[in-house]
Formats: structure tokens, sequence, C-alpha cells
């Protein structure tokens, strides 16, 4: 008898659909996967032991690096953490400010999401049309925090500043005519609120869009229907987060199940899905960009009408106004204590979680009374996911995979850490 | 002057022996469509670049040129100046002779593409089963490619590839077999002539599920969106040519390439009358007496054109299908409709059922 052996196929790390740097070790009976083994480590950049060795608010800039594409979440899970240990509440509007930038980012998540989704699948139209929305929300990041993607602009007690009065224009260039520059800047000319209104004017026809490429095409269906079920039940015991566990049909979200910063007061609903295969969450995220969307307008409705103060009355933590500095010795201090060795956290342990655009970001923080923290754990959604690939992926074919890392939404960045 | 040069021409030609002088004249007729064919193939992948990303909302190649016109050539002298790496444990042979062989059937079949009336490179009585033959041994060069290269993902996309082909195949000759069924002949200029009469005479009509069809199958034999699995750039990374650089992957591409021209210049002869004009006996307007209904050159060109920029839309708009799904697509879709559809052709040839089979029988 001679003796049949399985082939092994290395997927990745230099793969275009390995989304960064993922390893998998197929077993493969001619495309059919038996058994599928993640390799993960390859973009371990310490991120829990840095922060160990650096005063609270150096760490912040490093947690929008976990998970590169939805930045402001991840910050905001840190600056909880720290928020929750201190006893520290920002004011209203910088909540309702959050609010705005983790929906945006949420929109930033999804969209990358599924342009790389639509292409893993083959649909290369639809990468392109993501990212020219991408680009308009990259311009909220730029105009409130100076950089395109890593912001670092939550701060424990607030945010750094409040909006802008006025948008970044467009240059004349040699290379587009006057009324294309005049088209471009149009939605310009105002506050950046104005501009973030008249992006939820327009995004939910973007999204209309998308849909009509994929949401009923045949081919598109075919792939995604039924691959990579996962059962209400599993998804919970396997740990799962976000429209993830929520395309299961599970209905659990923390900004409804355990309400932070303003989501209490807003008017959003949860999607959820029937069936738990690729189909289903691809559905439940369309939807959430649909709904953040609408969040997203009653945060500007509500930050046009109240202004004030976006950062919390607390000098230990707060950096003070520069005009207060000139004259208030006081505030002097406290400026050269806050930025030479920080500011000390009473001991104890915390851990805040938000509801990232992947599922649960908790940032799990102990203190020993120092200005660095004694150890942060940082509980990334991707990881429980991508542990459940060999589940999902059995019995699929090789190019199920790419639909389930798809589906996943894994970034390497909070899974390796 | 001029009387002189031709004078001198045609004694220096006259004496030749008639084999040079024929094989002289063959040569010429083989430059003058390889030559055309290959710039054709070349502003293809331009006109790909920039009709994509009209599509998608971006500009495509701008900078080499007036309009990024020679993007194509420098992509050309790119590709021509790389090094071609032979992998360690590849078999030097067949590595460097399978794109020769996706190549040369590519080039092959256009010797008997008409492309005005009688104007083709050997008038084969027995040309759609030469075609068939041709696009047959393009599979070789893939499976070869594949094997030779000894990587998995090679592999892989061979092995996609053949199965992929080997199948379409069939559907692509069941629809051709409708087309000699209606025309009566397997020359390519007698199918072409039998639809004139104007573009209701064309067999599009009488055939249309055989020409949708022979498209579609036409799109998977050249393993492009939607059934491009077999250099899924998203699961087997680039397929059978992975291991490929310079110029053995240039004739891959140009192979690619040259098919898809010869499947829509293959759809416009069977299917869309060939060089005849679509207004040939339009009474309206006096169109059918106007320059606008000659038959001509212009015309096969045109109607290849759309072909083209039919494959180029599909690219952009579908996602990729699952390899079994092609497979189920082929096998269980359209070989049951082709057969189904011979029936119902015998029928109407049969029973003389007008405009296009009445009269002559």
């Amino acid at each position: 008898m001679a003796e049949f052996q399985n082939f092994t196929l290395n997927f990745g790390p230099q793969h275009p659909a390995a989304h960064g740097v993922l390893r998998l070790v197929l077993e493969m009976e001619g495309e059919v996967i038996k058994h599928a083994d993640p390799h993960i480590g390859l973009l371990h950049r310490a991120t829990e032991k840095l922060a160990e060795n650096k005063p609270y608010n150096h760490s912040i800039g490093y947690m929008d690096r976990l998970d590169y594409v939805s930045m402001m979440c991840n910050e905001h899970g840190y600056v909880l953490a720290i928020e929750k240990l201190l006893g520290l509440e920002p004011p209203l509007r910088a909540q309702y400010i959050r609010v705005m930038f983790d929906e945006m980012t949420r929109i930033l998540n999804h969209l990358l999401w599924l342009g790389a989704h639509g292409l893993d699948i083959g649909a290369m139209t639809v990468f392109l049309y993501c990212f020219r929305e991408r680009e308009v929300l990259m311009d909220c990041y730029e105009a409130v925090s100076g950089a395109r993607m890593h912001a670092t602009y939550y701060r424990p007690g607030g945010v750094a500043r409040d909006l802008p009065d006025s948008m970044p224009q467009y240059q004349p260039s040699p290379y587009r005519s006057d009324s294309e520059l005049r088209r471009m800047n149009e939605a310009r000319e105002g506050s950046l609120l104005d501009f973030v209104e008249h992006f939820t004017d327009y995004f939910p026809g973007c999204i209309d869009e998308y849909e009509t490429l994929l949401t009923d095409n045949r081919i598109w269906k075919q792939r995604t229907v039924g691959i990579a079920e996962v059962s209400p039940e599993r998804a919970v015991a396997l740990g799962f987060t976000g429209p993830m566990l929520r395309g299961s049909g599970v209905e659990w979200d923390l900004r409804r199940k355990q309400p932070y910063e303003v989501y209490d007061r807003l008017d959003f609903q949860i999607p959820v899905g029937v069936n738990g295969d690729c189909y289903d969450r691809y559905l439940v995220r369309i939807e959430e960009m649909r709904q953040s969307v609408a969040i997203m307008r009653q945060c500007v409705d509500w930050l046009r009408d109240n202004p004030g103060p976006v950062q919390a009355d607390a000098p230990k933590v707060v950096p003070p106004k520069r005009e207060v500095m000139k004259h208030d010795m006081e505030a002097m201090i406290h400026h050269f204590k806050l930025f030479t060795e920080g500011y000390s956290v009473p001991e104890g342990e915390a851990y805040a979680a938000v509801e990232a655009p992947k599922g649960e970001f908790g940032v799990y923080l102990v203190s020993d009374g120092a200005n660095k923290p004694y150890r942060v754990k940082i509980r990334a959604p991707g990881f429980a996911h991508l542990a459940a690939m060999n589940e999902m992926v059995q019995g699929h074919m090789l190019a199920d995979v790419v639909a389930v890392i798809g589906t996943q939404d894994i970034v390497f960045g909070e899974i390796d850490r | 002057m001029m009387a002189w040069l031709e004078t001198t021409w045609l004694t220096v030609w006259g004496v030749l022996p008639p084999e040079v002088q024929y094989t002289v004249w063959t040569l010429t007729k083989i430059l003058a469509i390889v030559l055309p064919l290959m710039l054709a193939v070349a502003y293809f992948t331009y006109a790909e670049r920039r009709v994509i990303g009209y599509m998608q909302g971006r500009r495509g190649p701008n900078r080499v040129g007036w309009y990024g016109l020679l993007q194509p050539i420098a992509d050309a002298l790119k590709l021509m100046f790389k090094e071609v790496v032979l992998p360690s444990n590849a078999n030097r042979f067949l590595f460097l002779t399978a794109p020769m062989l996706s190549l040369a059937p590519a080039l092959a079949a256009w010797a008997v593409i008409p492309f005005n009336d009688g104007m083709l490179l050997a008038d084969v009585n027995a040309a759609v089963l030469y075609l068939l033959a041709m696009t047959s041994i393009t599979v070789y060069g893939v499976i070869i490619a594949g094997w030779a290269s000894n990587s998995k993902y090679a592999f892989l996309g061979a092995m996609r590839a053949s199965a992929q082909m080997v199948s379409y195949e069939l559907a692509m000759g069941f629809a051709l077999v409708g087309v000699l069924m209606a025309a009566g002949s397997m020359n390519l200029n007698t199918i072409v002539q039998a639809q004139s009469g104007g573009m209701f005479y064309w067999f599009a009509l009488p055939l249309l599920p055989l020409f949708v069809v022979y498209f579609i199958s036409g799109v998977a034999e050249t393993n492009r969106a939607p059934f491009d699995v077999a250099e899924g750039e998203s699961e087997i990374v680039a397929g059978f040519h992975v291991e490929y650089g310079g110029m053995a992957f240039a004739l891959f591409f140009l192979a690619e390439y040259a098919n898809m021209i010869l499947i829509s210049a293959l759809a416009a002869t069977f299917f869309l009358g060939g060089w005849l004009s679509p207004f040939e006996g339009i009474g309206v307007f006096g169109v059918g007496e106007s320059l606008l209904a000659e038959p001509g050159l212009h015309w096969f060109v045109l109607k290849t054109f759309i072909f083209m920029f039919i494959y180029l839309w599909l690219r952009a708009t579908f996602p990729r299908y699952r390899y079994d799904q092609i497979m189920r697509l082929g096998w269980k879709v359209f070989i049951p409709v082709t057969l189904v559809w011979i029936g119902v052709l015998a029928v109407m040839i049969v029973g003389d059922i007008g405009p296009w089979f009445g009269g002559g029988a």
C-alpha cells in the first residue's frame, strides 16, 4: 500500500492576503483544508512591556499603533483605564468628541475591512471606493490632531484640544482646474463640525454604492453565504466579541450593555446576524457603518450647541493653559511636574473596555502608586478571533481561508502587540 | 524614379524561384499579423489600466509619455532587461519551455482569423477545429509551468488552470457546434458570409444562449476575472507563474492578452458577423445604401474592441469565483444549456425558421 500524505502549505507571512504578517500552516487534502495552524508573533513590539517603563501619558501613542486601523478606539480603552484608577471624569463635551471620533474610527476600520475583504475575494473596485471615503475621515483626524492615522488625541481627563474652527483647504496645483479645486474645497469652508456633517450627509449614499457591488452579487453570495458558520454558543465559548459575535446572532455590544461616555444618551441600534456566516458578518458591519453615521450626526448636533471645556479640571493630570502659566506659579509648577515626571496614579487595578470596531478592546492596568504602570495587559479582540481560525476553516477550501481571514478582520498590530 | 524602382523590384522578385516567393510572401503576411497584434497587446494593457482606473475613480498610468502612452513600452523594456531567475529546484528545460508553449499557440491561432473578406493567412476549411486545437494546447504551457516551478502555489495554480480550461473547452466546443450547424461550414470566412444581410442576420440572435456561453467560457478559458482562480492573487499569489520573472513572465503575459484579443475576435467572427456592417440592408434613412453599410476591416476591429472592453468591465465589477463553483458552473449550467440549444437549433434549421434559416434549405 502506498502511503498517502497530506499536502502542507505555508500561507504567508509573505502573502497578498496575509493582512500583514499572518503565517498559516495549512494541512490540505487537495484544495480542502484539514487543519489550519496560525502562527503569531511576527509583529511583536512589546507594547505592554514598553508601557511599564514610561509615564502614563507617553504610552497613549503606542495604543494607536496596536490596531493601526482603529486608532482612537485603542487610545480610548487605555485612557478610560487610567481615568478609572484616577477617579477622573472628563467634561461632557470631551465625552461627545470621543464618541464622535470613536464612531469615525469605526467607519475607518470597517471601510478598510470592507475593501480588504472585497479585494481578498477578488472585488477590486470596492477597495478603491472605500479608500476614497477613508481619505475624508483621515482629514478629520488630521484637522484635530495633526496626524492622519496615529493621532494620540485622547488624554486622561478629556482630549488634547478642542475641535478646530476651520478645515485645511486644497491649494491650487497645475494638475487640477479651478472648478475642481472649488468643488474639493466646498465642504471645507466651515469648521470641522460642518465638514463632518457634510460627510454624514453623503456617506450613506456611498454605503449604498458598496452594497450595489456586493450585497446582491451572486458571486459574492456564493463566496460568503454558508462559509465559516459559527453558532451563537460556539461564538461565546470562543471569546468572540464585536461583529464576529453579533454576526452569530448574540446581541452583545458594550456601547449598549455597559455604556461608557455618552452612549446611553444616543439613539442607535445594534445589528445582529442570523446564520453566523461570512455574509451575515458582512451585513452586520455594513449596518454598523450606517449606525455610526447616525451617532456621528447626533454628536455633531450636540457639539455645535454646547461649547465648553474639553479637559477636566484636574491640574495634576491635565496640562495648564499657556496664558495661566504666564502669571500663576502653581500652574508653572504643575506644567513642569507633568511634563517631566508625569502624574502618579493611586495604587490599585482597573479594567476598562471599549467596543472597538473589531470587538471588545480592553486594558487592564495595575498601579503600584508610581508614575508608571506596574503592569499593562491589553485584551485585543483579534486574538480570540484568530484562535478560532482552525475551527472556522476546517473542511472549507483554500479560497475560503482568504474569505475567513477577511471576515475576522485581522490586524496583526493588536494580535502580536 | 519610382517606375525604375518598381521595374527593378519586379525583376528581382520574378527571378526568385516560386517556393522562395511563397515563403517570403507568407512570412510578410505573418509579420503583418503578429506585429499589430503585439502592439495591440501592449496597448491593451495600457487600456486595461486606464479603463479600470477610470471605473475605480483613479487615473491609471499618466506619467510616461503623453497621457502615459509610452507606459507599455517602458514596461516591456523593464521586463526585457530583467534577469530570468531560475528556481534552484526547478526543471530548467521545462521551466523555460513552458512560456514558449503558451505563447506559440496563442499566436498561431491568429492564422485563420479573417480580418476582411478573404483577408486571412490560411484559408483552412476546418478552421474551427484548428482553433479548438490551438486554444487547447495553451493548457500545456500552464501545466508545465506549474509543474516545472516545483512550488506548491504554482502547482495548485496549474491544477486549477488545467481543470478549468479543459472543462470550459467543452462548453466552448458545444457553443461552436451550434455556430457551424447554423453556418453549415467550418471555414471562418464562410461562417461570416453566412451572417450577411445586416445585424438581424448575425448569429448572436438565433444563437443567443450559445453566444453568452461562448463568451463566458472564453473568459474562463483565458483565466480572466471573475474566473482567475489559476492566478488568484489573494489565494495562490500568482498561481502557475509565481516563480517567473523578466521575459519568461512577459511571455505568459503576452499569451494571456493575445488570447483575450483572440477570444474577442472570435466572438465577433462567430456571432457578430466579423467584418460585416451592422447597417447592411437597413432601409431607414437610406443607411443601408450609405458608406456605413460598407463591410470592412474597421467593423471587425470595432466589434473586437467591444468584447475586449467587456473583459475589462468584468474584471472591475466582479469578485472571484471559488474553484469548485467554477467547475459547477461549467459542467452543470453551461454544458446543459448548450446541449439544449443545439437541439433547438436543429429544429430551427430543419423547420426552416426565418430569417436565418429560411429560404436557403
